[in-house]
């Protein structure tokens, strides 16, 4: 390069450098490399040199071009990068106060147990079925081989409407089994429903709320016994509690629409007055079951010398206060904030067997 | 039902464990409820023979006492005034618990003096409340004995909860005859001989009945006996009673109740004194009194079972003995009543005067008609035994009632329907031991019910018992077969519904409650009323006397509720039932929620500011958006409910008459009834009223036209009259170009003097998309020109300037 040239670099990187702001550089760069820049009147005179300078000449202004050039550009960003942090040195905030508030939405356990139930009786080929709160006693007790004189009719404090049907008195129904009419009267099996609703009895006190939860089960074809009704429930108990090897008890009892009838206990322990599900010393009764009784699938006009099943209920508040440790029953409907909040769960904690039951 | 494990075993012959037999009872369906060993909780507790008393020598009431524990001499301080040389005691030595005072002992010195135990009262025992004195044992128990055995309380006594069916089970023979057949034990014979008359009764009985009541008694056994000592009943028979909660009162009342518990067979025991003439099995007359032995009197009506002297009602069949021809002390000649009565009759007479009894129970269950003769005779040979006395022949009027029945069993059965394989001989010997009859086999078996199982119809009932005694243990379990490899939807589309409202809801910052389907008929009448066939007969309390017709009033009420408790600004919500009738379809899912106080607490960088109607519409929409409604299509109205407050409230709805939701500020005026706090932003969404989600062919969306040019943004602020709706003002903008026009919205109202009385402004902006080429200036222009026109025309919106 000659020597021309190598001062007009020095000149340039030198004020470069010296330029402390982004409007010294550009004045800078305007007397460099604008349009009547020193830098680029060179260049435009190599045109005018003969024909045989002309190659050297211009290598030669164009590094002097791209050296002053990238100098320019290197010290813009060094000048902007200055800048930047010099505003935001400015702009700091006290970190430690709150964010703009979100309250977190909660659903109430009774939901999420029911969307536990739905699950896992889901994955095992149930489907739901629903009927209404108001029934008549005909599909609450007598078609559930109930009759009126019966001393089960009596324990089970029914509440009632002044209403009447076709002679049957209306009342609200005690328990989700009035679903199994209904549907087995629609339906030809084979049938697997899942009825989870609300249940109402007039009785009130630590144990007893005059409405509560229930999950109906009902299952009829023509084969399944009672080995496949503990294995339906044992798959049940074991899958909703989290517990794999959950101990699981089959008790004869009686309800007046299955027979065999049984009660279902899990384990349980009472060690050092804490209560933990699993195994121990103890049992729990949590559902009631058994095979449909021969006359609830009479009168549904359902053959029994060809058609068997079994059918099952359980208490929803009862296995979502075992499960989530929650210690009153009336408490689940005082609508309570501060119960809901501890209680409750987040929408986005939707039960599936894939994605858990456990939150 | 109570026994104590040594009644159990004067039926049951066994050498089973306590911890055997309550398991047992447990897994056949006798279902051990509790279970008090006193033997456990007196253990260490022995005979102590206070050998030398001498005064305290600094407290004048208390005594040093000696004591011989049977292993050694410790000195004892007691207070008790009947402590005294010679005396046995209940001794507990120091480490020892004790029952009645929560207290475990430890060596003590009382004013001076080392205590090395105690000598008990009743009421450190926890038998009783006696405080005065120690327990005094007989004076010739050996020291060292177990107190519990020489108390006669070392029985464990067993509380079982015996299910409707099993009334045969009510007494401790049939318990005992269950625990046989499951093989813990071998049930004893009982005497039930007849014995020997030596005169003839001179109280005679009649059945009165009429053709339709024949069945409140049709079969009536008794029994005179003259010259009985109604004396104190020996010791056996009063622990056995005071075992089971009884309090035993005379020998011929405990025979009955003993013959009630032990062998479920109802008695009474006429003081024959007192009888007039004969007696007569009748409906009662209407208002005829009756004073029972409960010490009430009964006002009875013509449905009522009574036995009748000569002279009135004497007893209430099946229920209770009466006053007047009771049995007292000075009794000397008895007529023994073993009757028959009818199980609905006794229940419903039962309810009617609210009187339960033990023999209520059991009749209203089903007695064994074929145990009345039988049972008068095992009760006579006690009262003989105990009361002395000469027995009459028997009176019997009516007749055992036929009651014998067969049922065919299929051995398959018990594999087939109880899951469990259970050889036919095995089928055979649990029936027999039950007191079944079996004959033939295999798929023909025939089963013979006995008298006193009432329960049993069918061949199911006879396969629960087979499968029951052999154990529902021994049923393997078996997985359910799956009826396709993947399951389907547990729910229909239309099910889904209720979930997503509440997930949509719950993530807009709301909180699920499920509150009763009742509430107050007052609060049900601010929002609508109900109808009369939704008034309860017998609510729980007439804070609970309606069901719901709508969700809202108990959340505002739950609102009320928090916020007393200082927890405002409750953001609730529930998706439940409301009803508008008893029918079926009168039950409908509706998703209601409030919002109350503020949008949130004071913050520092967010303003806060009262709930309004729009946070409301807010969440209707987002719920209607989330069902899958295109909520453009809705029509906005402006009537909702009275408990909204009429000029902030509004309706969506599909048509003229279907209305989805509703929602808007609550009237001050209900809130104030109320006594609730506001203000208050509710909704009402009618989930069910949405129109069934079309099936469709594929789960595809639409495919999406991305523009490839930019859009463009005008802003326009029209004054309009206030009466105007924002929403008329958009939709005409809208309508000037529907294919170039994507978007109107409303960025700004106001009102102010400069616009004029009864004018207000609204700013919009309108997005246009340009679908095929940029727009130019003019065509934008003219756009514009269109949508001025456009609002002017239909809305008289003026172009502010």
């Amino acid at each position: 390069m000659p020597d021309e040239p190598k001062v007009i670099v020095k000149k340039y990187i030198k004020a470069t450098a010296a330029a402390m702001s982004t409007g010294a550089l550009e004045a800078v760069r305007v007397e460099a490399l604008g349009k009547k820049g020193e830098i680029t009147l060179g260049m435009k005179a190599v045109g005018s040199l003969p024909a045989d300078q002309r190659k050297a000449a211009g290598q030669t202004w164009n590094a002097v071009k791209n050296e002053v050039g990238q100098a320019i550009e290197a010290r813009g960003k060094e000048l902007s990068d200055a800048a930047i942090d010099a505003r935001l040195m400015e702009e700091n905030v006290d970190i430690s106060l709150a964010p703009r508030p979100q309250a977190p939405g909660r659903v109430h356990p009774i939901s999420q147990t029911f969307d536990e139930v739905v699950a896992i009786f889901g994955e095992m080929g149930f489907s739901v079925a629903e009927g209404p709160d108001i029934e008549e006693d005909w599909y609450n007790f007598t078609a559930l081989n109930i009759p009126p004189d019966h001393p089960a009719r009596q324990e089970h404090d029914t509440f009632y409407l002044p209403g009447e049907k076709d002679g049957h008195r209306m009342m609200l129904r005690t328990h989700t089994s009035p679903v199994q009419i209904r549907t087995m009267l629609k339906t030809k099996p084979p049938i697997r429903i899942i009825v989870p609703g609300r249940t109402y009895r007039c009785d009130y006190d630590a144990t007893h709320s005059p409405m509560f939860h229930q999950v109906e089960g009902l299952l009829v074809d023509e084969a399944s016994h009672m080995g496949h009704l503990k294995g339906c429930l044992i798959e049940f108990c074991r899958a909703f509690f989290g517990v794999g090897d959950l101990p699981v008890r089959f008790r004869p009892s009686y309800f007046p629409f299955t027979e065999p009838s049984a009660e279902v206990d899990i384990g349980c322990t009472r060690k050092g007055g804490e209560f933990r599900i699993g195994h121990g010393d103890d049992w729990l009764e949590i559902l009631g079951c058994g095979m449909v009784n021969p006359k609830v699938l009479e009168n549904c006009s359902i053959d029994p010398a060809k058609y068997q099943g079994f059918a099952f209920g359980l208490g929803v508040e009862r296995i979502a206060m075992l499960k989530y440790g929650i210690p009153d029953l009336r408490t689940f409907f005082e609508s309570d904030l501060r119960w809901l909040r501890h209680y409750g769960f987040s929408a986005l904690d939707v039960p599936s067997m894939t994605g858990g039951l456990d939150r | 039902m109570k026994f104590p494990l040594s009644w159990l075993k004067e039926h049951l012959e066994t050498e089973a464990s306590l911890d055997e037999i309550v398991h047992t009872l447990t897994m056949i369906g006798l279902e051990v409820e509790g279970m008090i060993d006193r033997a456990k909780a007196f253990e260490g507790f022995v005979a102590g023979l206070v050998v030398e008393t001498s005064k305290h020598p600094d407290a004048d009431r208390l005594r040093v006492c000696k004591v011989d524990t049977g292993s050694g001499q410790v000195e004892v301080v007691c207070g008790a005034p009947n402590a005294r040389t010679g005396m046995v005691g209940v001794f507990a030595g120091v480490g020892a618990y004790i029952p009645g005072i929560d207290l475990k002992l430890k060596k003590i010195k009382i004013r001076g003096v080392t205590s090395n135990g105690m000598l008990l009262s009743e009421r450190e025992l926890g038998l009783s409340d006696e405080h005065e004195g120690v327990v005094e044992l007989p004076e010739d128990t050996l020291p060292g004995q177990p107190a519990a055995a020489v108390m006669g309380l070392d029985d464990a006594v067993i509380d079982i909860a015996i299910t409707p069916n099993r009334g045969d089970c009510l007494g401790v023979r049939g318990v005992a005859r269950d625990l046989s057949a499951a093989g813990l034990g071998r049930l004893k014979d009982l005497d039930a001989s007849p014995v020997k008359g030596t005169f003839e009764s001179p109280i005679k009985v009649s059945l009165d009945f009429d053709a339709p009541a024949f069945e409140a008694c049709p079969y009536f056994v008794g029994r005179y006996i003259r010259g009985v000592n109604n004396t104190q009943s020996p010791k056996w028979l009063r622990d056995k009673l005071l075992a089971v909660g009884l309090r035993p009162i005379s020998a011929l009342v405990d025979i009955t109740n003993y013959m009630t518990i032990g062998l479920n067979r109802p008695l009474h025991v006429f003081d024959a004194g007192k009888v007039n003439g004969s007696l007569h099995l009748r409906l009662a007359r209407p208002k005829e009194l009756l004073a029972a032995l409960d010490g009430r009197e009964y006002e009875l009506d013509g449905e009522m079972t009574v036995i009748a002297d000569d002279k009135g009602s004497q007893a209430l069949g099946g229920l209770m003995g009466g006053e007047r021809t009771g049995c007292s002390a000075d009794t000397v000649n008895v007529f023994v009543e073993s009757a028959l009565f009818d199980p609905v009759r006794t229940a419903a007479t039962g309810r009617k005067l609210n009187l339960m009894s033990d023999a209520r129970f059991r009749f209203e269950r089903g007695i064994d008609p074929a145990f009345l003769e039988g049972g008068m005779e095992v009760a006579t040979r006690i009262i003989v035994d105990i009361c002395g006395g000469e027995p009459s022949n028997l009176v019997v009027a009516g007749a055992e009632p036929e009651w014998f029945r067969t049922i065919g069993l299929r051995a398959s059965r018990a594999g087939a329907l109880g899951g469990v394989e259970v050889g036919e001989e095995t089928q055979k010997r649990i029936l027999e031991d039950l007191g079944f009859a079996v004959s033939g086999g295999g798929e023909e078996m025939t089963v013979s019910v006995p008298s006193w199982r009432n329960d049993i119809v069918g061949e199911a009932d006879l396969v629960e018992e087979v499968v029951r005694i052999n154990g529902y243990d021994k049923i393997p379990a078996v997985a359910l077969e799956r009826p396709s490899a993947l399951p389907h939807p547990s729910l229909t589309p239309l099910q889904r519904r209720p979930a997503t409202a509440r997930r949509t809801l719950a993530g807009r910052s709301m909180v699920e409650a499920v509150s009763l389907s009742f509430m107050s008929s007052g609060h049900a009448a601010l929002f609508g009323g109900v109808a009369d066939s939704l008034r309860l007969v017998n609510p729980i309390s007439s804070e609970l006397d309606v069901m719901r017709p709508s969700i809202l009033p108990n959340l505002i009420e739950a609102c009320g509720r928090n916020s007393d408790r200082g927890v405002a600004g409750a953001d609730l919500f529930e998706v439940g039932p409301q009803y508008s009738g008893d029918g079926p379809d009168d039950q409908e899912t509706a998703a209601a929620g409030v919002r109350s106080g503020s949008t949130g607490p004071r913050h520092w960088a967010a303003a806060v500011r009262p709930a309004d109607a729009f946070d409301a519409k807010g969440d209707v929409l987002a719920v209607l958006e989330s069902l899958g409604l295109a909520t453009g299509k809705l029509q906005i109205t402006g009537d909702a409910p009275s408990y909204y407050h009429p000029g902030r409230s509004g309706g969506f709805s599909l048509g003229p008459r279907n209305v989805l939701a509703w929602f808007g500020e609550i009237h001050p005026r209900v809130l104030g009834e109320m006594d609730v706090l506001g203000p208050i932003a509710g909704f009402e969404i009618y989930i069910g009223r949405l129109p069934a989600p079309k099936a469709k062919k594929s789960a595809a969306r639409p495919h999406l036209d991305l523009p490839s040019f930019h859009p463009v943004a005008r802003d326009f602020a029209f004054v309009v009259d206030a009466s105007v709706a924002a929403q008329d003002v958009v939709r005409a903008a809208r309508g000037a170009d529907k294919a170039l026009i994507e978007d109107v919205s409303v960025f700004d109202v106001f009102t102010g003097p400069e616009l004029g009385e009864g004018k207000k402004s609204l700013a919009i902006s309108v997005t246009m998309q340009p679908v095929d080429r940029t727009m130019t200036d003019a065509e934008i222009d003219a756009v514009s020109a269109r949508i001025e026109a456009a609002v002017e025309k239909s809305c008289g919106g003026v172009l502010r300037t």
